[in-house]
This record gives structure tokens, C-alpha cells and sequence, in this order.
């Protein structure tokens, strides 16, 4: 299989991800970015365990488990993200992380 | 024996002066009885050492038989010499302060001159001092004077010999100054010590000189270096005649001699016992102290044998015109002490017995004076006369010491003035014939000035006012007692080659060897030439003065009159031009502008600058300099903080996005790395 498709789309959406995360003001897309350069992360893995196996064999499918792992970290930091994003909206009425800049010098 | 103990010679009148001063207005005496008894045990213990001595030195001499006999001293013949000594505190390097005693044949004469003497003044001055308000405080002195002299005379070392050589000169300010009620016994005190102050100073740079040559301060030491000959003769030159300096001032010699006659200011048994018989010969007693040394420098010698002969004949001159009796005696002093001094450049024993002999006959005559003077209650010549018949005793004791002075043979003064002349004699040469002339003329002079104050004082008809008395027991028992050693100790030294053993001349040798090649001779013509000339100048006084002594001819011989009246101008040249002239009215106010403006000028501007300079450098030194840049240091935190914190903006956004850019690059740099 040519890795490059699956790289190339990676990077695609690892970018967008970078991309929303610097530009987003609502907090809800920031996390929503974070989540699209974890899948980004997450494609990669499993390319590369394509690439690997391929040629190698890969008898404990790491790279496959490790996508595994990035999907249920990953909810777990939605949970405390989401989280984070209720408590701000309850204090300020607000999710534009541009004005949660409390810890400012 | 006595030797080891003579330590206590100077101590029992130390202990004394200490009694005196805590108690001695208590003691049924007044503190008399105190010095009278100290200087007796101290005279015991004196003749103690000296008899010591003496059989010593005469058993080694006799051994040789008579002087001029045998070529050289035997091998282990020493002449009497114990040294004894403790080091106070050291120096550094060899150097060391020493207290310690030299008794030898030298010491041991003068402890009994001292002693003697001053016994007999203390005992004359119950008699003369009775009643004066500081009747304590004069015996107190007395007693410090004997101490100190004392003192001089046993140091074994330079620098207590200088101590006490400063402590009787402090003695004899305090002593001439004592009745200070009178302006002018201040003066006369005070020209005394700064004159001999003057002497001191070159006696300091002798001993420091003679220190430096052979490291140490101790008189053997500068002995055996001088006999060991591994120094400078110049620098040797230069220290001796530093410290003829010193006995310049200290014995009155020219030029230096203007303080005696003034001296006489003091109570007259001050000046039998300072002025005439014991402290003015310290300048001798040193000489002859480092005779040896003087021995191995020829124009130090010569020196000594120069001014002695201009001070005997100058001070013999001064002598014929004065009216004051004391001041007649203290020239005659003055003139004596040069003939020490020439006599001390040709031979040892001559000088050493005229300053025996002479401070025996001296205190006498001064003692003498004072009976005169007590009775007659004036200083003056001129107020006296006619007391041969109320002062017997006086008178006779008087006479005894005239003709011990004038050298009338046999007594005192004949047998070691001759010593001298024969001694300048042997040496010949220009100096020995000097010395030879001049102290023959000075026979003349001295017999016509003697004669003519016996005349003035015991013949005739008395001048003066009130009905004058022979003095009481106290003051005419120590006359006698110093008649007799004036009429006879000069048999002591008789110059007979047989009795030389059993002589002064063995007595107070330093030396075998020098005994031995020294011997003292009778010289017949010199005797009969000195006589005659003594003689000559009794016998012209008593053709001027016997008929009518109030007539002083002398005092009427125009210009030579004048100039010895002024004392040939040398004390208006010390008094007028230098004192005053020079010193006061020149010197002194450029001293003050020189210090005024000079010296406190640079005081201040140096401290002025100092000031200026501090200013300058808190200013901009500390202020700009360490405080900017203290200051700068932490403004500059202060200022890139301000700076630096606004990159913490809070803004999550910024923060990932710096955290990207970083990731990005270091991706770059290890990738290109890689």
C-alpha cells in the first residue's frame, strides 16, 4: 500500500487541527481542533503500522493498539475539557478563551 | 669580697633620697641624719672595694718590682677588674640595655672621692643650710646627686653611664636654681643646663657612634673592639671626639665654660661637691673611662691636649679679676679640669691623680669660701678682709688647700701637677710642649690669683658690715677632716720608681702593661721650674696685695681689665649675638613664619586637598559611579521585567502557538541535523 495517501491526509488534518486551535475563539472549537490533530495522530499510527507490517509483520499490532489508546485518551480529555469549558461559561457567561486571560501578568 | 657588694655604693644614697622624700620632715633631723649615715656606709664600703683593689694591684706590681724596670708585664698579671651586670631588656640584635657594675682601680678612686666628699658636704650643710624652708629638700638632692654620680661612676655600660651622667646634670640645674626666688639663680640654672645640654649631644653621638662600631654598649666591649683594631680609625676619631664633646660641656672646658662661673649661684657646698670636686670631672672621669680607646686615636689626643691648654691659662686669666670669691674658685676650677684634660692626653695617671687630688683641695677651698661667706655675708671680695684673726680655723684650712692648689710642695697639687708637666714633657712634640708652656705659666697665674684672694679675704682690715664669727663645729670639722687629705694625698703618688707598687699609679691602673711603660718619675727641673714659678707669683701677689688690698691694682689695667671683666666677650657673643641677636630675633621668627606658613600651610592644603579629594570622589566616584551602577543594575532588572512580562499574556492561544513554532523549528534543526 502507498503510505504516502494516508501521510499525506494525516498532515492535511493535523494542520487543520494546528489551524483551529491558534485561530478558534470559541473554546468548544479549540477542544474540537485538539480533537482533529489527535485523530490526525491517530492515522498515523495506524499508516505506519500498515508500512511496518507489511514488510516486517507486526504479531502484537502495536501501532493498532496504540490508536486504541489515543481514541480512549482522548475521550477522557474531552471529558475534563468540556468540563473546564462549563465551569468558564458558568463564571463568565462566556466561552471566547480571548477573555479568559485571568492568569495574565 | 667588698667588690661584689659595691653595687650598694650608689644604692645607699638611692634609698636614702627615698626616705628623705616620704619621711624626712618627720625625722628629728630633717632628713639630714639620713644622707649623713647613707654616705658614711657608702664611704665604709667604698674604702672597702678600694683597699680590695688596691692589694690586688699591688700584689701583681710588686711582683714586677719597680715601674720601668721590666720590659713587659708578666703573662697572667691582670689589673683589678669585676664586672658584674644583668640584662634588663634586649634591643634586638646584639644590642641589650644592661645594668651593671665596673669596679676597678678608676672606679674604686672615684667611689672614695665621692663618697668623701659628699659626706663632708652634707655634714658642712647642717651647719649652712640651718633654718632655710627647703632644709629637706636640700639634703634630698644632695643625696640624689650622690646617687647619680655614683651611678656614672660604677656603669659598665654606656648607656647607663649616660643616665647617670642626664641625672646629675638635673641635679645640678635643680641644685644651682635652689633658692629660685631670685630671678637671676633661675638664669643661672638654666644657662647651666642648656650649655651642658649642648656637650650632651655630641656625648649621645659618641655613644651611638662607638654602639654602631662594635655593636655593644658596654665599656669592655668598645674596649676589647678598640684593642682587637678591626674598625674605622675615621669613624673612631669621629666618636671619641663626639664625646670629648660631651666632656667639654659637662667640665667647663673652652668654649663651653661660660656655665661654671654662673653656677655659682647655688648654696656654696653645691658647689664644692658638684661644681668643683666630683660632677664637673665626669667630663675627665669618661675620658679617662675609655682612655685606651683614646690612646688608639692620635688627633683625638691631640684635642683634648688642645683645649685643656687654652682652657687653664683662659680660665686662669679670668681668674685675676674677679671680686666674687666663688667665681674666683670656679675659674680656678675651670683651669684645673683643663689641666685634667691636657693631662689625660699624655698620661693616665697624671690626669687621673690631679682629679683625685684636686677634688680633696677644690671642695675644701669652696667649703672654705662658704665659711667666709656665711661670716661675712657677702660673695664680695671687696666686703671682706681682716679674718685671719676671727676665723682661725678658716683661715688655716683655707690656706692648706691655697697652697695645695698652688702646688707648693709638699702638699697635694705640687705632686700631680707636676705628674703633668713631666708627663707633656716625655710626650714632647707640639702638643706635649704646649701643654708643657702653657701649664707652667698656668702655675704662675694660679699662685698670683690664689694669693691675691687670700689677701683680699684674711688680711687687712675687714670691709664689710656687722661683726663676722668663726662658723660652728658642724661647718668647720669637715674643713679639717679635707685639710688633711689636702695637705697629704698627694704622698700617694710619689714620683719614686721604688714605691711605684705600692702607688695611686698602681692603684688605678687599667692595664699592666701600660703601668709598666709608664712609669712615674720625678723630673728635678720641671719640680724646681714649677716651684719657682709658684713661688714667683706668691711672692708678686704679696708685694701688690699686702699693704693695701682694697687697692686691687688688676681691676685698673684699662682695656686687659675690661676684656676680662667681660670674659673675653665670649658670653656677650653667646648671650647677645647668638641667644638673643641670632637665635631670638632671627631665628626664632623665621622658625615661626617657616612654621606659621610653610609648615601649616601644607598642613592645611594637604588636609584641605584630602578634603576636596574625598568630596570629589563621594560625588562622583560613590554617588555616580558604585550607586549607578548598583542602582543601573537593578533599573535594568526592573526595566526588561516590564518588558519581559507581557509576554505572559495569559492568552492560551499564544502560548500553543509559540509552543508550535518552537516544536517546528527544533524539527527543522534535528531533521537537518540528522
Amino acid at each position: 500500500m502507498q503510505a504516502v495517501f494516508p501521510l499525506t491526509f494525516a498532515a492535511l488534518l493535523f494542520s487543520a487541527g494546528v489551524y483551529g486551535v491558534l485561530s478558534r475563539r470559541n473554546a468548544v472549537l479549540v477542544l474540537m481542533s485538539v480533537e482533529l490533530m489527535l485523530a490526525a495522530v491517530t492515522v498515523n499510527l495506524v499508516a505506519f503500522h500498515g508500512l511496518v507490517a507489511s514488510e516486517a509483520g507486526d504479531p502484537l499490532l502495536s501501532g493498532q493498539v496504540f490508536a486504541l489508546f489515543v481514541m480512549g485518551i482522548g475521550a477522557a480529555e474531552v471529558g475534563v475539557g468540556l468540563a473546564i469549558v462549563l465551569l468558564l461559561y458558568r463564571n463568565r457567561a462566556t466561552v471566547n478563551v480571548d477573555d479568559a486571560d485571568l492568569m495574565k501578568y | 669580697m667588698f667588690s661584689e657588694w659595691a653595687w650598694l655604693i650608689p644604692a645607699l644614697p638611692a634609698l636614702s633620697v627615698l626616705i628623705i622624700v616620704f619621711s624626712g620632715r618627720a625625722l628629728p633631723w630633717k632628713g639630714a641624719e639620713v644622707g649623713i649615715v647613707a654616705l658614711l656606709a657608702s664611704l665604709g664600703l667604698s674604702l672597702g672595694v678600694a683597699w680590695e683593689v688596691f692589694s690586688h694591684n699591688a700584689g701583681v706590681t710588686q711582683g714586677i718590682g719597680p715601674a720601668g724596670d721590666a720590659d713587659a708585664a708578666p703573662a697572667g698579671a691582670e689589673a683589678f677588674l669585676l664586672e658584674r651586670g644583668l640584662t634588663l631588656t634586649p634591643l634586638g640584635g646584639d644590642l641589650a640595655v644592661e645594668l651593671g657594675m665596673r669596679v676597678d682601680g678608676l672606679a674604686a678612686m672615684m667611689f672614695v672621692l665621692v663618697t668623701a666628699v659628699s659626706l663632708m658636704v652634707h655634714i658642712y650643710s647642717t651647719g649652712y643650710m640651718h633654718g632655710d624652708a627647703r632644709y629637706t629638700y636640700f639634703f634630698a638632692l644632695l643625696s640624689l646627686f650622690s646617687f647619680s654620680m655614683l651611678l656614672l661612676v660604677i656603669a659598665s655600660d654606656l648607656l647607663v653611664l649616660l643616665v647617670g651622667w642626664e641625672l646629675v646634670g638635673i641635679c645640678s640645674y635643680l641644685l644651682i636654681g635652689f633658692w629660685w626666688e631670685d630671678k637671676h639663680n633661675q638664669d643661672a640654672s638654666i644657662k647651666a643646663f642648656l650649655t651642658t645640654k649642648l656637650g650632651d649631644v655630641g656625648l649621645v653621638v659618641g655613644i651611638m657612634a662607638l654602639a654602631g662600631m662594635f655593636g655593644t654598649f658596654s665599656i669592655q666591649g668598645v674596649l676589647d673592639g678598640v684593642a682587637a683594631g678591626d674598625h674605622s680609625q675615621a669613624l673612631l676619631t669621629f666618636a671619641l671626639l663626639a664625646l670629648i664633646l660631651g666632656a667639654v660641656g659637662k667640665s667647663a672646658q673652652f668654649p663651653l665654660h661660660t656655665w661654671l662661673p654662673d653656677a655659682m649661684a647655688g648654696p656654696t657646698p653645691v658647689s664644692a661637691l658638684i661644681h668643683a670636686a666630683t660632677m664637673v670631672t665626669a667630663g675627665v672621669f669618661i675620658v679617662a673611662r675609655l682612655f685606651p680607646a683614646y690612646q688608639a686615636a692620635p688627633v683625638a689626643q691631640g684635642t683634648l691636649a688642645i683645649i685643656g691648654a687654652i682652657t687653664l691659662v683662659m680660665a686662669g686669666l679670668l681668674a685675676l679679676v674677679q671680686t666674687d670669691l666663688k667665681r674666683v674658685l670656679a675659674y680656678s676650677t675651670v683651669s684645673q679640669l683643663g689641666y685634667m684634660m691636657a693631662a689625660l692626653s699624655f698620661s693616665y695617671v697624671a690626669g687621673v691623680f690631679h682629679l683625685f687630688t684636686h677634688g680633696f683641695f677644690k671642695a675644701l677651698l669652696f667649703l672654705g669660701a662658704g665659711s667666709v661667706i656665711h661670716a661675712a655675708h657677702s660673695n664680695h671680695m671687696t666686703e671682706m678682709g681682716g679674718l685671719r684673726r676671727v676665723m682661725p680655723v678658716t683661715f688655716w684650712t683655707f690656706l692648706a688647700g691655697s697652697l695645695a692648689l698652688i702646688a707648693i710642695p709638699p702638699l697635694a697639687g705640687f705632686w700631680s701637677k707636676d705628674e703633668i708637666l713631666v708627663a707633656a714633657l716625655e710626650a714632647g712634640g707640639y702638643t706635649g710642649t704646649v701643654v708643657l708652656v702653657l701649664g707652667a705659666l698656668g702655675g704662675l697665674i694660679t699662685a698670683f690669683y690664689m694669693t691675691r684672694a687670700l689677701y683680699l679675704v684674711f688680711a687687712g682690715e675687714f670691709r664689710g658690715h656687722g661683726h663676722p664669727h668663726e662658723s660652728e663645729p658642724a661647718m668647720t670639722a669637715p674643713l679639717i677632716a679635707l685639710a688633711i687629705p689636702a695637705v697629704a694625698i698627694g704622698w700617694i703618688n710619689l714620683p719614686f720608681p721604688a714605691l711605684q707598687p705600692l702607688s695611686l699609679s698602681s692603684w688605678v691602673m687599667f692595664d699592666v702593661d701600660y703601668w709598666v711603660a709608664n712609669p712615674v718619675e720625678l723630673n728635678a727641673v720641671i719640680a724646681v721650674i714649677a716651684t719657682v714659678l709658684a713661688l714667683a707669683g706668691v711672692l708678686a701677689a704679696r708685694a701688690i696685695y699686702r699693704e693695701a688690698p682694697e687697692r686691687d691694682p688688676l681691676l685698673h689695667l684699662g682695656l686687659l681689665t675690661h676684656v676680662l671683666q667681660r670674659r673675653y666677650y665670649l658670653d656677650d657673643l653667646y648671650t647677645d649675638l647668638i641667644a638673643r641677636t641670632a637665635v631670638r630675633d632671627k631665628l626664632a621668627p623665621a622658625a615661626v613664619w617657616f612654621s606659621d606658613r610653610v609648615l601649616d600651610g601644607a598642613v592645611y592644603w594637604s588636609g584641605r586637598g584630602t578634603y576636596e579629594l574625598g568630596q570629589g570622589l563621594y560625588a562622583t566616584g560613590d554617588q555616580r559611579g558604585i550607586d549607578g551602577a548598583v542602582n543601573g543594575l537593578g533599573l535594568s532588572a526592573l526595566w526588561s521585567g516590564a518588558r519581559m512580562r507581557l509576554a505572559q499574556s495569559g492568552n492560551v492561544q499564544l502560548y500553543a502557538g509559540a509552543l508550535f513554532i518552537g516544536v517546528f523549528v527544533l524539527a527543522v534543526v534535528f531533521a537537518s541535523g540528522a
